[in-house]
């Protein structure tokens, strides 16, 4: 009963427009990225595999950037699922709980805390990755 | 449980608050403003504990007292162990009541200290609450500079302390009654919706607080509550009508008016310990001193949940207490 009244006065969430947002965004640093990479290979003479890691490292290095200037965290509220998702979203997930315990000490506080919300992507992902890994194995002998 | 009170006056009272409140619509009421979060301290947990200091150190020069001049000080505030009050509590050395009941803890101390100095075991008391944004978003939440997105019911945990001094000393205001408020739940999970989790308190504690002292709901020129946001506010009218078949027509919400709401990022509006008593010691305390409002029931609501009952998909008790002042002629 009570539940009824309380959802007729929740507010609608735009969840067309955080998707269509983060779908952009998302889509956008897909394009950054990519584009990071050409350059990577084309000025260093380096192949595509070996671009991608230093793009990685560029966005990583962004990323956390602007979370210690301090605005990330506004543009993660407009863009979403759009920064959060791509390894910008890791680094500052990292990068922003370390800065709230930065505080509490070196090993109690930073160490024990920067994973705070990344330490569940890491361990669902190896996870995920063995399951896949496995599945791959099995049914398809590693072939794809 | 209602308390009838005869000699128990507000004397004075002091306001410090960040810098959201400060852009706010109450912001040139308040005593000190500061533009940061850490204002000087080396965290934000100490700097919640300055945010006390100076606005005890305020209240102090307001009422012409040194600290052995006062019985007894109560304080509370959102942070694991109330740490913030403690360490005001260790400079002060006033005897101390450390109290918590999330954001309903400023009414709580209030009906305390009032009790007391009814009973005419104590003569005078102060009563300090407070909180910070951030530090209370690194306890309660996610980290500070995450951001993320978030549901529109979310509140946004005010910044600030706020001290009322209370004495048996006749003044312009009195305390007239109070009712202690019942833990009601609900069943609602959701943390993000704390105006739902509270409503229902608000409500019970409303309802018996008419019924103790026998009054009619347009008795009072304004029943303000504590921090239910601008959807719980809705929420409490509606059950009040559907449960009670009461009609809230002179009422008000402090999470509600605190902010700018369109536009500051503040979601719902306001919510913390101290979100009642920034309004309440400012606004509402001017306005009752030109005798714009004569009768006002304060009824502060807190969200009795913790990190852990959270995660552990646990129901949300909630808790309201009630408070009536009233301008004496």
């Amino acid at each position: 009963m009570y539940k009824s009244l309380v959802n007729k006065h929740k507010p609608k969430e735009d969840y067309l427009k955080n998707e269509v947002i983060a779908f952009i965004v998302g889509g956008l640093m897909g394009i950054i990225a990519q584009a990071l990479i050409d350059i990577y290979s084309y000025i260093l003479n380096i192949p595509s595999k070996d671009a991608s890691t230093f793009m990685i490292v560029t966005l990583i290095f962004i990323g956390c950037l602007l979370t210690c200037l301090g605005f990330f965290d506004n543009i993660v509220k407009k863009c979403g699922a759009g920064l959060i998702v791509p390894i910008t979203g890791f680094a500052h997930s990292m990068m922003s709980a370390a800065l709230d315990f930065r505080k509490e000490g070196m090993i109690n506080g930073i160490g024990a805390n920067m994973f705070k919300l990344a330490g569940s992507v890491i361990v669902f992902g190896v996870v995920s990755a063995y399951i896949f890994g496995l599945i791959r194995y099995l049914f398809f002998g590693g072939a794809i | 449980m209602t308390f009838k009170y005869d000699n128990v006056f507000i004397n004075s009272s002091s306001t410090t608050a960040g810098k959201y409140e400060a852009n706010g619509p109450f912001g040139s009421l308040f005593d000190k403003t500061y533009n940061d979060f850490y204002i000087g301290c080396n965290n934000w947990e100490s700097a919640e504990e300055k945010m006390n200091m100076d606005s005890l150190q305020i209240l102090f020069k307001k009422i012409n007292k040194k600290t052995t001049d006062i019985d007894l000080f109560i304080s509370g505030s959102l942070l694991n162990q109330i740490i913030p009050s403690n360490y005001i509590a260790s400079k002060l050395k006033i005897p101390y009541l450390g109290i918590y009941s999330a954001c309903a803890t400023s009414v709580e101390g209030l009906i305390i200290a009032s009790n007391f100095i009814e009973s005419k075991q104590i003569k005078n008391s102060i009563v300090t609450t407070s909180s910070h944004n951030n530090a209370a978003e690194k306890q309660f939440r996610y980290p500070v500079e995450y951001g993320g997105v978030k549901p529109k019911t979310t509140t946004f945990t005010t910044t600030g302390s706020a001290s009322i001094y209370l004495s048996n000393v006749k003044s312009s205001i009195k305390v007239e009654s109070s009712t202690i408020g019942r833990v009601i739940d609900m069943g609602v999970t959701d943390v993000f919706n704390m105006g739902a989790v509270m409503a229902p308190a608000c409500a019970d504690t409303i309802y018996r607080h008419l019924i103790d002292t026998k009054r009619d709901v347009n008795y009072y020129d304004l029943i303000l509550s504590g921090d239910l946001g601008i959807y719980g506010k809705d929420i409490l009218k509606d059950y009040m009508n559907k449960e009670y078949g009461i009609n809230l027509t002179n009422y008000d919400d402090s999470a509600s008016m605190i902010f700018d709401i369109k536009c500051q990022d503040v979601y719902a509006g306001g919510s913390g310990p101290v979100c009642l008593p920034l309004v309440t010691y400012t606004y509402i305390f001017d306005l009752m001193k030109k005798k714009k409002l004569k009768k006002v029931l304060l009824v502060a609501t807190g969200s009795l949940h913790s990190v852990q009952s959270v995660n552990e998909k646990m129901t949300i008790p909630a808790i309201a207490h009630a408070i009536s002042l009233e301008v004496i002629e």
